[in-house]
């Protein structure tokens, strides 16, 4: 396998790949949507470029299953178990991340 | 392995580079790298032990840690220890230092010949995306695989001979912390180094190929990830639920506080007492001269009064190695975070601005801990208005000179109490309203999220904990070394010239008296005389200065804040509005030496200090001159 331009940059568009839902459309949501405990899969990052870069090195790549872990008192930074670590993010970043629920948000 | 222009240049430049400067140095260069958590440090401390030195790199605020590792053979090789990264993209200055030590662009440090890449193999997925920048260097590189403890224990396996095969490179299962397999990383450094011919690397810029990349040489190595660390997710509900953990949470910045507050005292007494009984002995000594003078009333004195804080500064370090070592310090982040929030910092800032209380120059030391640059100027920038030791001993004299003692609240507060604790909480305000200031202005940091990692709890080891006392406490008293001996040598020769009849003068008639003197009609809108100006002046070597000054020039032998005397004289020079002021001042102004020094060094150059000097001499000025014209 050939190995590419190591030190070019690329178009970071390449990263921030839509869902693919195949006709079984899944509820859209938020990891603010997850409570402790709830499961989801990544769909894409709707962060500015950066941003969605350091996420993804930290192993929130679209398609990877995280899993809401437990938070500050009140909530919010909270810990998300994803590729092997536990990340907290604020909510502010959470927003930005969009997942694919196995059930429908449970807030009203 | 097929190769593209940028690498085969690439590694062009690395395949001259062990000419003339390796020759110079006279030991093979190797430079440490992998991400945060990895165990690099330990393992940096692990093969150089105490034969390491730190310094900043120049013009950055990075700071570079190098040591020398001795090989079984008996050859030397030279180990730098760079910054935790997850990536070589250069965004922050970690990264951007790490990258350019790695393909020999820095000219203060050569260009490593080889590599050693920390990962963790407990989550070696994800980590192996580092290995891909890396590989594609062509620099000689060993695969340290750290933590194999850990793995066999939660039931974690992988080959490691597939893993090296497919990455072209050595690998090594090692745990940095008990040392083991450490025969292997000293059987790379000692042998031949062959450079890396990866079966296949992905296109660097995409991350998700990178990870794609990474799982499937994870899976070709045959790699069974470890069962989720039990003790920690434990631990987690514990010192994350939502009642304990805030109890825990509290009871340890009790603990901090109290350390560095009141059980230290005794440790500082002993280094007062050794400063004390040293320089009796010397003087005891020497026969009667200025230059005995200078060495015990200017050099003795003056650096004994930095050094005193030394044992706040390695215990604050002791708290902080243990804290962050054993994997609290992200928890106690993650739980200060909603409340530092607020006022436009993240939990990170906590602890430095705890340890403010104590001494802000360890606590600006102690900043290190924050990745986000601007999130540390501003705690940066903010500590010294924390009520710090220094000031306590000038509070409690002004306090006790002018403020009658009557009970507020029955036996429990006296109306000094009061005013010592508006004085703490006056500092707190100017802190948080200057910290939100800083925050929405010129050092917003709207666009850099928040994320922060959460590592496996594990017991802090005494080598890491002795290695980073050592380190600190070298820092420290380098600078008591240096600018603080300046300093106080040229306070104490404006003090003692110019001679009368072949004699230093009375304090008054020196040029510090001069000084004071002439800077009379500035001060006197704050409703000081010249007496509190030679104070003032003094005390910039350190604030508790202006006692021992202001007793000189009242002709008091050994003056403390408790002195009646003092009390009285200070009370016949000073209204009750000019004595409000001088206590305001003290709360705002950087009248500290080595803050100044210590901030210059942590944001590498004279921007910062000058900018925030300048701010809180303002800031006290003003506010002197409002409380002695209010109260006037």
């Amino acid at each position: 396998m050939p190995l590419d331009n190591y030190f070019r940059p690329h178009h970071t568009e390449t990263m921030l790949q839509p869902s693919s839902n195949n006709g079984q459309p899944e509820p859209l949501g938020t990891l603010l949507d997850l409570r402790r405990g709830d499961a989801a899969i990544l769909d894409r990052i709707d962060l500015p470029g950066e941003d969605a870069r350091r996420l993804m090195e930290l192993g929130f790549l679209p398609g990877t299953p995280i899993t809401a872990g437990l938070s500050a008192p009140g909530g919010d930074p909270r810990v998300f178990q994803v590729d092997g670590s536990e990340i907290a993010l604020r909510r502010e970043t959470a927003r930005g991340v969009k997942v694919r629920l196995h059930h429908p948000p449970r807030h009203p | 392995m097929s190769q593209c222009d940028g690498c085969a240049a690439a590694t062009t430049t690395v395949v001259e580079s062990p000419g003339k400067r390796g020759a110079a140095a006279g030991s093979t260069r190797v430079a440490v790298i992998g991400p945060p958590n990895s165990g690099k440090t330990t393992l940096f401390n692990r093969i150089t032990g105490l034969r390491q030195k730190v310094a900043n790199f120049p013009g950055v605020t990075v700071e570079q840690h190098t040591g020398l590792a001795v090989l079984p053979d008996g050859r030397e090789a030279w180990i730098i220890d760079l910054p935790g990264v997850y990536s070589l993209t250069p965004r922050s200055e970690d990264e951007q230092i790490a990258l350019d030590v790695l393909t020999g662009q820095r000219g203060d440090t050569p260009q490593p010949q080889a590599v050693l890449l920390v990962l963790d193999s407990t989550n070696l997925a994800r980590h192996l995306m580092l290995a891909a920048p890396i590989l594609a260097l062509g620099i000689p590189t060993l695969i340290v695989l750290n933590m194999a403890d850990d793995l066999r224990k939660r039931g974690g396996r992988l080959d490691l001979a597939a893993l090296a095969d497919q990455l072209g490179a050595p690998a090594a299962l090692i745990s940095a912390r008990q040392g083991e397999g450490l025969d292997q990383v000293y059987k790379f450094l000692a042998g031949t180094k062959p450079k890396p011919a990866p079966k296949e690397l992905p296109v660097l810029q995409d991350v998700p190929k990178c990870r794609a990349w990474a799982g499937r040489v994870g899976h070709e190595a045959r790699y069974r990830a470890p069962a989720p660390p039990e003790w920690t997710r434990r631990l987690d509900r514990l010192f994350l639920h939502p009642v304990a953990g805030v109890l825990i949470f509290a009871a340890v910045v009790v603990a901090v506080f109290q350390t560095i507050f009141n059980y230290v005292a005794p440790l500082m007494d002993a280094v007062k007492w050794t400063f004390a009984v040293s320089g009796n002995w010397v003087a005891s000594v020497l026969p009667e001269s200025l230059f005995r003078s200078l060495l015990i009333d200017g050099v003795w004195k003056g650096v004994g009064s930095v050094i005193v804080f030394l044992p706040q500064v390695l215990m604050l370090f002791l708290f902080i190695g243990i804290l962050e070592d054993s994997g609290y310090l992200a928890r106690a982040a993650l739980i200060a975070d909603r409340t530092m929030a607020r006022v436009g910092l993240q939990g990170k800032s906590f602890i430095p601005l705890l340890s403010a209380y104590a001494c802000a120059v360890p606590a600006i030391m102690s900043t290190r801990t924050i990745e986000n640059k601007r999130d540390r100027i501003a705690t940066i920038l903010i500590a010294p208005f924390m009520t710090c030791s220094a000031r306590f001993p000038v509070y409690t004299l002004i306090v006790l000179a002018f403020v009658p003692n009557r009970p507020v609240l029955g036996a429990f507060l006296s109306t000094q109490t009061v005013a010592m604790l508006g004085l703490y909480v006056l500092g707190f305000v100017v802190a948080v309203l200057t910290a939100r200031a800083l925050k929405s202005s010129v050092l917003r940091s709207g666009r850099t999220p928040f994320l922060l990692e959460m590592p496996s709890y594990r017991w802090p080891t005494l080598q890491s904990l002795g290695l980073r006392l050592l380190d600190r406490a070298g820092v420290f008293l380098r600078r008591a070394g240096t600018v603080i001996l300046l300093v106080t040598v040229i306070l104490w020769i404006s003090a003692h010239v110019p001679f009368v009849d072949g004699k230093p003068p009375a304090i008054g008639n020196s040029i510090a008296g001069t000084i004071g003197r002439t800077i009379e009609p500035i001060i006197k809108p704050l409703g000081f005389n010249w007496k509190i100006g030679i104070g003032l002046i003094t005390s910039f070597a350190a604030r508790e200065t202006i006692i021992a000054t202001l007793g000189a020039i009242y002709g008091m032998d050994s003056p403390d804040p408790q002195s009646l005397d003092l009390q009285k004289a200070l009370h016949q020079d000073l209204a009750p509005g000019g004595a409000v002021a001088l206590l305001i001042f003290f709360a705002f102004a950087m009248q500290c030496i080595s803050t100044i020094a210590v901030v210059r060094r942590e944001t590498a150059g004279w921007k910062w200090p000058l900018l925030q000097f300048t701010y809180m001499s303002v800031l006290a000025y003003a506010g002197a001159f409002a409380a002695y014209h209010i109260l006037r």
